[in-house]
């Protein structure tokens, strides 16, 4: 599905953020990417869709050399790719339905996307995928009139609309707290799940990572220093990871917690937890 | 709490912080006040020769200009209706004009969407207008397209471009890229991207620095016609030469009432945009 071989990325200023790194996702999962801030965790994904133009290694998605397209072929391919932001990067005075037809922007005619006259079909869908992230009836409200977790309900419409063979993920609940953070989480696992899709996601949050993704890869100083399954993380290769520390409350999966009952306790854990991660 | 939070005085810190001086050295820092003021009592006391006597003439012959206004003289009103719409027309004209010729030319001269030849076109011209006053570019217009509105027209199309564009540019420069950056990672194009990423994000203080554009065309429109280039501004120069104060008055306190309205009419536009 996804191979990236041998990705490099040097900044014009010299900074080297990755040094060659070589990732395969060859089924449909959800593949978590973790390590410190700097890292390389977001030049990663942002090279994948080229948001970031590598300095050299391939990029190749379902047959398609992406590090190989020119203008015209990176937009198709673009439009193959849904990203998720972590500050969900909505155009905020557009109201929610536009933003997540935004996501059709790839397919529709100039002067359709201009008069907002989509096709009945993406309109259809919009609707159905505002009703699936909890949004229905909220179509008309403007984008910076919903909170943090709304919006980023309408950030993962938007993608999804793209109907994406690859979903990038960046941080998408760094701005959140810790109980909708395992809600988008889980909408996300959930609907990539559902559709068959891949996911690469970036996140800050060992506990979510563990909870949440399939396999775990940890970078550090733009290489991949582990690579296995989410089950596998031991305190060992969290200091790999990210250096000496106090793992042992930290390598615990977050049980889930539909009921308000548990989400007290696991706010006051998690907290705890995320200022270990984020050091 | 307040134990806690404020430590007792006396300890082992200081008590009193300043802020460090502008100019660190008291030589300079005290040289230059003495400096200036020496330049300012140099510059008054020498180099303009105040001459009392003109200015007491001067003082007299401005009364006199002003005991012949009053009362104002509405009398030709017809003259006076026909300069205020021409007015009104360039400034309306113009603006509008302005407004459409700023969009791509503050779009290209927008760093972060221009490509560098471009920018560096784009913000040469928009200097190079800014760079000569209204009346510099009324008096180049009449000498190209002769007498009239048409010059007054052109040269306020000139300055609402120009202005309107270095604004645009602005905000585009100071946009959200995340939000931009968004709509270019789901493979729109360009042209979808300015409709989608930037429009929505500098529409509405265009539309705001466009209308408070057209107010101050209203005001210029008076003043580019003292050079000829149409408008009530030229039947005041007209009056004026002809020694009609009264109805020169009558003139400026319709030109008055003008800037007034346009004046409230641009704030209440501008509130309600958003
Ligand atoms: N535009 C840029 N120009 C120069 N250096 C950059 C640029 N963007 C990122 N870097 C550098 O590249 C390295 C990797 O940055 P990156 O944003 O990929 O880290 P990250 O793992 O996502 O960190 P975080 O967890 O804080 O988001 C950092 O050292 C950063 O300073
Ligand atoms: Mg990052």
């Amino acid at each position: 599905m996804l191979e990236i071989s041998d990705l490099v990325k040097t900044y014009p200023n010299g900074l080297k953020a990755l040094h060659g790194i070589s990732l395969a996702v060859d089924r449909p999962m959800v593949v978590a990417i973790i390590g410190s801030s700097g890292a390389g965790k977001s030049t990663l994904i942002r090279c994948v869709n080229r948001l970031v133009e590598p300095t050299s290694g391939r990029v190749v998605l379902n047959g398609t050399e992406i590090t190989a397209l020119g203008r015209h072929g990176l937009r198709k391919a673009r439009r193959r790719i849904g990203m998720i932001f972590q500050e969900y990067n909505l155009v905020e005075r557009l109201t929610v339905m536009e933003n997540v037809l935004s996501g059709r922007l790839g397919y529709v005619g100039f002067w359709r996307a201009y008069r907002r006259n989509y096709p009945p079909d993406d309109v259809a869908a919009a609707f159905e995928i505002l009703d699936r992230v909890g949004l229905e009836g909220r179509e008309n409200a403007r984008a910076d009139a919903l909170s943090g977790g709304q919006r980023q309900r309408v950030g993962i419409a938007r993608a999804l609309m793209q109907r994406p063979e690859l979903l990038l993920v960046d941080e998408p609940t760094a701005s959140l707290d810790p109980k909708t953070s395992r809600q988008i989480m889980r909408l996300i696992v959930e609907l990539a799940h559902e559709r068959g899709t891949p996911v690469l996601i970036n996140i800050h949050d060992v506990a979510l990572a563990q909870t949440f993704a399939d396999h775990i890869v940890g970078l550090r100083d733009g290489r991949i220093v582990f690579e296995d399954g989410s089950d596998r993380l031991t305190p060992a290769v969290l200091t790999e990871i990210y250096g000496e520390e106090d793992w042992s409350t930290t390598i615990r999966k977050v049980e889930e917690d539909d009921e308000a009952e548990g989400a007290e306790a696991a706010k006051g854990r998690d907290d705890t937890e995320s200022g270990v991660a984020a050091g | 709490m307040s134990e806690a939070t404020a430590p007792r005085r006396g300890a082992k810190y200081p008590t009193t912080w300043r802020r460090p001086p502008f100019i660190e050295n008291p030589l300079f820092r005290y040289g230059s006040v003495v400096l200036a003021l020496a330049y300012l009592v140099w510059s008054l006391g020498f180099s303009i020769e105040v001459d009392m006597a003109r200015v007491i003439q001067g003082l007299d012959r401005a009364g006199n200009m002003f005991a012949r206004m009053v009362p104002p003289d509405f009398s030709r009103w017809e003259l006076l209706y026909r300069g205020i719409t021409e007015s009104v027309l360039i400034a309306f004209a113009a603006s509008f004009v302005g407004m459409i010729v700023a969009v791509p030319l503050g779009l290209a001269a927008a760093r972060n969407l221009a490509p560098l030849p471009v920018y560096l076109v784009a913000r040469f011209i928009i200097v190079l207008s800014r760079t000569f006053h209204e009346i510099v570019w009324a008096i180049f217009f009449v000498k190209v397209v002769g007498f009239g509105p048409l010059a007054g027209v052109l040269t306020l199309i000139v300055a609402s471009a120009s202005f309107i564009s270095k604004m645009l540019a602005e905000d585009v420069e100071n946009m959200q890229p995340g939000q931009a950056e968004a709509i270019r990672a789901t493979g729109a194009s360009f042209p979808k991207l300015l409709i989608y990423g930037i429009t929505p994000q500098v529409l509405p203080r265009y539309l705001g620095v466009s209308i408070y554009r057209l107010d101050a065309n209203l005001r210029h429109s008076t003043v580019v016609g003292i050079v000829g280039a149409g408008g009530i501004g030229q039947v005041l120069a007209a009056s004026f030469s002809r020694y009609d104060y009264d109805f020169s008055l009558a003139i400026l306190l319709v030109i008055i009432s003008l800037v007034f309205l346009g004046e409230i009419f641009s704030n209440v536009i501008r509130s309600r945009l958003r």
